[in-house]
């Protein structure tokens, strides 16, 4: 029986990598066995190792590799790299100024703490259906390059998540940006969450992020977390509001379709029903605040 | 492995799988960084890392090479600590103590940077320092009374 069975918070023993470069860090990844991790922050991958629940032969750390971090405006596109602290984009005055929706995604991730080691490319890679910064990003419509030993390959962020902790990552492969398009004037989005404390985990996410034109919404796109194995896009909502004004009425349709829309499970952090429910509220929230937004009266 | 720990430089054998938290209390003696949660939730470990509060539990050991790291035992001559550690004192913001080294980091840094916080700023900066004794109407007063003694530049 291994000691580690029981939550001693000792960590599993393991062989630790430090590459140079990506090229390096691909090459070791592919020829290391499966049970072999990355590690970028580290504030999802160590706790797990001293649970138990996650027991990597094989650590490699990414942290140390130049040029996988930081954030930049080219070409009407923002770029960040894979190794970027949360804290750096929450406080990034670009993001603020242009993608204020995950400016308010990662000031809900963690504790300061947490934000100044964790990095966005870590967010993603987990896979994680209740992550504050992936489901901002989808609504940003961003897409993210992934590197392997031969080949460099960019998708759609939404197209990435297989399932809880699960993506389409080979296991020489690295994520190393993620890239969306500034958005355009008229622009509004809105991240909310429901937790029972600050620091945890999103029992529901919506985030909404749209354009209006003449007052009606020209695009949308709606991105709800932790009501299904993946970050979930609800398109039937979002066609649902296209070429019309957010008034009450279209709001309160919102509301009341967008449960039909999720797929929740019942876990630790709530029970399907609440997160029904709960969807409303946050649809509720979103659209009024956004509405207020684009009244300029915020 | 060199790096740099409360201005000076130190030599330790990186061993992979022991947490920077361990390594300061064991090898360095530095049993100010509490272990606490040991998961990265409550703050007790937090130290500055480059400067910024983290949570030392989570960060392993051979991650620090070149970087530099403080503990409270390093600012205990500075003057905006000393602030801190009077207003922490002075307004009743200890109790059990366990929690204060890491509430005098969190807060050091949001002071550093903004020496007029608001109460919802100072919430925000120590969001991850769980206090046990749940004294946190005093160590925001406390925080609050620490930004007006040291003014505002």
């Amino acid at each position: 029986m291994s000691i580690n069975n029981h939550n001693t918070h000792i960590l599993p023993k393991f062989e630790y990598y430090s590459p140079k470069n990506i090229e390096e860090a691909c090459k070791i990844l592919s020829e290391l066995p499966e049970d072999s991790k990355i590690l970028a922050g580290g504030t999802d991958l160590i706790p797990k190792m001293k649970e138990g629940v996650l027991k990597p032969k094989n650590i490699i750390n990414i942290k140390q590799i130049q040029g996988l971090s930081g954030i930049q405006e080219k070409d009407n596109c923002i770029i960040i790299g894979a190794n970027t602290k949360i804290r750096d984009i929450e406080k990034n005055l670009i993001i603020q100024k242009k993608a204020d929706i995950l400016h308010q995604a990662t000031k809900k991730i963690g504790s300061v703490q947490i934000r100044n080691i964790a990095t966005i490319g870590g967010n993603i890679c987990n896979a994680s259906p209740a992550a504050d910064g992936v489901a901002a990003l989808i609504a940003l419509n961003a897409e993210i390059s992934i590197i392997g030993v031969k080949k460099k390959k960019t998708i759609k962020l939404e197209a990435f998540f297989k399932g809880p902790g699960k993506t389409i990552l080979n296991k020489e492969e690295i994520l190393t940006e993620i890239k969306f398009p500034v958005p355009e004037p008229g622009s509004y989005g809105y991240y909310c969450k429901l937790g029972r404390v600050s620091l945890d985990l999103a029992t529901v996410s919506l985030a909404v992020q749209l354009k209006m034109v003449d007052e009606k919404v020209e695009n949308i796109i709606i991105v709800s977390g932790s009501v299904a194995p993946t970050p979930l896009r609800l398109y039937n909502i979002e066609n649902l509001c296209i070429n019309k004004k957010i008034t009450n009425d279209l709001i309160d349709e919102v509301a009341e379709k967008i449960s039909r829309e999720i797929k929740p499970i019942s876990d630790t952090r709530a029970s399907a029903d609440y997160r029904y429910l709960a969807i409303k509220g946050l649809a509720k929230e979103a659209f009024s605040q956004i509405l207020e937004k684009s009244r300029g009266t915020r | 492995m060199i790096f740099e720990l409360n201005g000076k430089n130190v030599s330790f054998e990186a061993i992979p799988s022991l947490t920077l938290l361990d390594l300061l209390r064991n090898e360095f003696g530095l049993t100010s960084v509490k272990k606490g949660c040991d998961q990265g939730e409550c703050g007790a470990c937090t130290v500055l890392l480059d400067g910024m509060p983290v949570n030392s539990c989570l960060i392993l050991s051979p991650q620090v090479e070149g970087k530099r790291v403080t503990t409270i035992d390093g600012l205990s001559e500075n003057p905006l600590m000393i602030e801190l550690r009077d207003a922490f004192m002075e307004n009743g913001a200890v109790q059990c103590g366990f929690c204060t080294p890491g509430m005098l980091l969190s807060s050091y840094s949001l002071l550093r940077d903004n020496r007029n916080p608001t109460e919802e700023e100072v919430k925000m900066a120590i969001e991850g320092n769980i206090c046990r004794c749940t004294g946190y109407v005093k160590i925001i007063e406390a925080v609050l009374d620490a930004a007006v003694r040291i003014g505002p530049d």
